[in-house]
Order: C-alpha cells, then sequence, then structure tokens
C-alpha cells in the first residue's frame, strides 16, 4: 500500500462487487488522494 | 410468530416482446446514433417459442428449480429446453407472447382519444385472443373498437410510437396530444410506452395472483406498486398512482393503494411494508406488484450484437404477491423487532458493515446464525446474460460477499466458503428487468419448497442503487427472512 502515498487515485467500482466506497476508504488509509470515485450499476 | 403475516402466493410472468427492444433505453440511444443498426438488432430476435424453451425463463415460471437450472450446461440460449416439450404456462405464471400483451395494452388506456389504438385487422383479432384467454379474459372489460386510420401520419410526426408485429403494423401508442399534456415531456409518446407497459404488465401479474389464489378482484383490501417507473406530468413527474391504476383494470374495487419506491429493492421494500400493515391488523389482504421496465430490454443487446448472439434481454418481467393474516399454513414472513435487515446510512460506506446489518443482525434479533437459514436469495440476474456483457456472475458474486460475511462472523473457515456457498446458494435465472431479479424471484420456489417440507427458511437480500438517482452517493438493502410453518421430517 506504501505505493500509493502521495499519487492521485480515479476509482471505479461496482455494486455487486466492490463498491467505489470501499476503495476510497483503503487508498486514503495508504496515503493517497482521491481525485475521481464513481460506483456503476450493470443491473 | 404467530402474529407474523405470511407470504400466501404468488405470480410470475414474463412478457416476451421483441418488438419493443427497440424502445429500451440502450438500443433507442444506439439506433439514434446509428440507424442501421435496426436490421442487425431486428435479425437477432427470438422467435416467442425460443422465449419459450430459454431454460432461465423456465425457471421464472416454475417449471424448472433454480438448482435443475444449474445442472444444465451453457450455452443455454443454443441448448434444447431440458424439457421435452417446453410449456408457456408454469405453476407460478406464464410467458406471455406480444399480441396478448398487445391486446391488454390497449385495455390499459383509461383516455379518449386513446393513448393506444390499433389496426382494425388487429384489434378484431386481439380482442378475441384477450377474451378467450382463460386468465386474462377479465381484463376484456371493454369492447375493443378498431380505431381510425391515419396511423402512420402519426408516427412520422412524431406523436406516436408504433407496435409492430415483425414488418406489419399492429397499432400505435400516442403521446397525451390533447392541449393539457402537448410539449410536456413526462406525456411523451416513450414515455406514456413505459408507463403503460408497467401498468399493464403488472395487471397480468396481479390477474395470475388471482387466479392461483382462486380469489375474486373484489376480495383484495390494499395494493402495493413496487415498479420502477416515474409517472405523472410536468408539476409531479414521479407522483405514482400505479398501485390502484393496476387495481382498477383488474377490478379490484374494495382495494386502494399506493407505490413504493426504492430502486430495484422496491419488492422487499414493499413486502415489508405490506407484512406490515396486515400485522398492525389494518388489513386483511394486501397485493403487491411489479410489472416490468421497457427501459431496461435491450440493456446488453450490443454486446450480443457483437458475440453473434440473440438478444436474451427480450421480455419484461412481472410479479406478484399475496400478503395475508397467518393461515397457519403459508410460509412465514418474520416481522419480529429488528428482524428485517436494512443498510443504514452511517454503515452504507463499508460492504462488511452493510452485510453485517442485512445478515447477521437480523438473525442475532432472532436468535440464529447464518447455519439455521437453507438458502440465501440476493440478486438473481441471469448469469448468461450478465457474462456475456462483460459484468461477470452478479449472482455468485453476491454469495461471495454473503460467504465472507460468514467468515468474518467466525461460523466457516475461509476454506470453507465454496462449501458454504454451494449449500446457500442457487444460479441465477431472473431477467435483467431492475427490480424483478432484486431477490424475490426466489420467493416461487421457496414457497413451494417450503409447502413441500423441502425447505426451513430462506433470507432474501435485495439491494438498491440509490446513487443512480444523483442525489447521494448511497445504496440501500434491504432484508427479510421467510419461514416455514411444517415441521421437518
Amino acid at each position: 500500500m506504501r505505493i500509493l502515498k502521495g499519487h492521485k487515485v480515479a476509482i471505479f467500482g461496482e455494486r455487486d462487487d466492490v463498491a467505489g466506497s470501499a476503495v476510497r476508504n483503503c487508498v486514503l488509509a495508504a496515503g493517497a488522494e482521491v481525485v475521481y470515485e464513481t460506483t456503476s450499476c450493470f443491473v | 410468530m404467530t402474529d407474523n403475516p405470511v407470504i400466501r402466493n404468488c405470480a410470475f410472468c414474463l412478457v416476451h416482446t421483441p418488438d419493443l427492444v427497440r424502445f429500451g433505453s440502450k438500443p433507442r440511444r444506439e439506433l439514434e446514433a446509428e440507424p442501421s443498426l435496426a436490421d442487425r438488432l431486428e435479425g437477432a430476435l427470438r422467435s416467442y417459442a425460443a422465449a419459450v424453451a430459454y431454460p432461465p425463463n423456465q425457471t421464472f415460471i416454475g417449471n424448472l428449480s433454480p438448482l435443475q437450472l444449474g445442472q444444465i450446461p451453457k450455452p443455454w440460449f443454443a441448448g434444447q429446453s431440458p424439457r421435452n416439450s417446453a410449456e408457456a404456462s408454469g405453476p407460478f405464471g406464464e410467458i406471455i407472447n406480444q399480441d396478448l400483451f398487445y391486446a391488454a395494452l390497449r385495455q390499459a388506456n383509461v383516455l379518449q382519444p386513446p393513448l393506444v389504438a390499433l389496426t382494425t385487422e388487429a384489434a378484431q383479432k386481439l380482442a378475441k385472443l384477450l377474451a378467450a384467454h382463460p386468465v386474462f379474459g377479465p381484463l376484456a372489460q371493454s369492447a375493443m373498437a378498431a380505431d381510425p386510420a391515419g396511423f402512420q401520419q402519426e408516427i412520422d410526426a412524431g406523436k406516436a410510437l408504433p407496435l409492430r408485429t415483425g414488418g406489419t403494423l399492429q397499432g400505435l401508442v400516442r403521446g397525451d396530444n390533447r392541449s393539457e399534456g402537448a410539449g410536456d415531456i413526462n406525456l411523451d409518446p416513450h414515455t406514456l410506452l413505459e408507463a403503460l407497459t408497467a401498468k399493464t404488465t403488472g395487471a397480468l401479474a396481479l390477474r395470475w395472483l388471482l387466479h392461483r389464489e382462486q380469489m375474486q378482484p373484489d376480495q383484495v383490501d390494499y395494493i402495493i406498486s413496487c415498479g420502477e417507473e416515474a409517472t405523472g406530468d410536468r408539476y409531479q413527474r414521479g407522483g405514482g398512482g400505479v398501485a390502484k391504476a393496476i387495481g382498477e383494470m383488474c377490478g379490484c374495487v374494495n382495494a386502494s393503494g399506493m407505490d413504493v419506491k426504492n430502486f430495484c429493492a422496491a419488492p422487499a421494500s414493499a413486502l415489508v411494508t405490506a407484512g406490515a400493515l396486515i400485522k398492525a391488523g389494518l388489513y386483511e389482504r394486501v397485493a403487491v406488484v411489479a410489472g416490468g421496465s421497457l427501459a431496461k430490454l435491450g440493456m446488453k443487446s450490443m454486446a450480443f450484437l457483437r458475440e453473434g448472439m440473440p438478444i436474451l434481454d427480450d421480455s419484461l418481467g412481472c410479479i406478484a404477491f399475496l400478503v395475508t393474516r397467518n393461515d397457519g399454513a403459508s410460509p412465514v414472513l418474520r416481522l419480529d423487532r429488528g428482524a428485517v435487515g436494512k443498510a443504514s446510512i452511517g454503515a452504507s460506506t463499508s460492504d462488511q458493515a452493510i452485510y453485517e446489518q442485512l445478515i447477521l443482525k437480523p438473525l442475532r434479533a432472532l436468535g440464529l446464525t447464518m447455519a439455521d437459514v437453507d438458502r440465501f436469495a440476493p440478486e438473481l440476474h441471469n448469469p448468461e446474460i450478465m457474462e456475456f456483457s462483460g459484468s461477470g456472475d452478479v449472482a455468485h458474486k453476491n454469495y461471495r460477499m454473503i460467504a465472507a460475511t460468514a467468515v468474518l462472523a467466525g461460523e466457516i473457515d475461509k476454506a470453507g466458503m465454496r462449501a458454504f456457498t454451494e449449500r446457500i446458494g442457487m444460479t441465477g435465472f431472473a431477467p435483467t428487468q431492475g427490480h424483478i431479479p432484486s431477490g424475490v424471484p426466489y420467493v416461487g420456489h421457496a414457497l413451494a419448497a417450503m409447502q413441500a417440507g423441502e425447505l426451513s427458511r430462506a433470507m432474501f437480500l435485495c439491494k438498491a442503487s440509490l446513487f443512480l438517482n444523483r442525489l447521494t452517493s448511497l445504496f440501500d438493502g434491504v432484508s427479510f427472512l421467510l419461514e416455514s410453518q411444517k415441521r421437518q421430517p
């Protein structure tokens, strides 16, 4: 996770898999900056 | 638990509407951008016989169980039906053809001049078809007169959409072209076709529910519609009224009703609401009904064209349930305090927290564990549709999260996830119709298995993508437990 520290991150999540919000929580904890986040519903 | 309500009966129907696929949101946009796509799209449409024989469709109406479906090798669309002669009717409902749907759609109109009009030839043929149908005959309450000619001019002027069977024009659907409706995009031909489709298919499912229960329409006390369509004009887009429109069409003269909105989880929310109305003693018989979604026809059609496959999302789904006081026999809807799972606003940023709220908290409130549940019914989308379009097996993804929840709860080891999923899971079989596949397609199979003494408890996990309204980043979840009253052998 150290590789994310100080980086800008774009997140593409999926409702029936890993939601964007869950990824955001992880990358923020790793010290990254979230510049875009979305969760898609494919159904 | 004796004061809890029961789900006494249900109905599941599909309406095969290949000539309406072009009016689904995705095909419509693609055709506007590339009109020459029309021939390819039309060439990939399935026949009614192929839609009837399709194993997931046979599972939806109850001729196959989800476990039997899981034993059939894919691709399902290319194979033979496992039944010697696939039937359009099943224990839960029927796969309805397009002609019958057009006839019912004409009967759904209440305006003058009519929003739905048929050619002289079609009116004569379709009126007989509807009146002769053993379940839908009562919908033919008024004479289906032939409508004036001049349809093509209205269609060419953009004032109406054509209703076709292949190359033959059967009729049209108009916008509200009266002075009070003209210019309102909420009352244009397309939006009203969506709304009329929801009403008509909801009525078809409710008629099947009344037929299965051998119940008169005037015995229904209350109707809750849980479809996705927003109905109303420019001043109250999404105002509702679909439940009572469906009830009116079916002759439920003693019922009132309302619409419950919660995206795909609306049927679960509606069942819980219906049960609560029964448990509170307000009503004795509440019908929960959902019509199909025109917008979602052909949603994955571009993937099917790319793969050289038939268009598999060519059918509207419609469902109905009867919730009553405990009759001492039907499966119980557990509405004890804490028994209904919810995704609280504060928990909605973590999958782990949501699954804990949807599964573990309700079970703990009832003194149960996940081991006490025989089957879990999450999003039950037909995997053949989802996998070919690149979205993966949605049911399987949900089972993976359910199994992970069992691991985190200390109920199983990580190594046991696969075996656990096989014990509590099933193959998805529902059409990609938004609110239709969300857990509740298993209710019919669960009721049958519980009546046969083969199933004790089923938990339904239904999700809703609230974020699609652009007002929140949340998604929602609703879970409920259905429990047999029969002693296990």
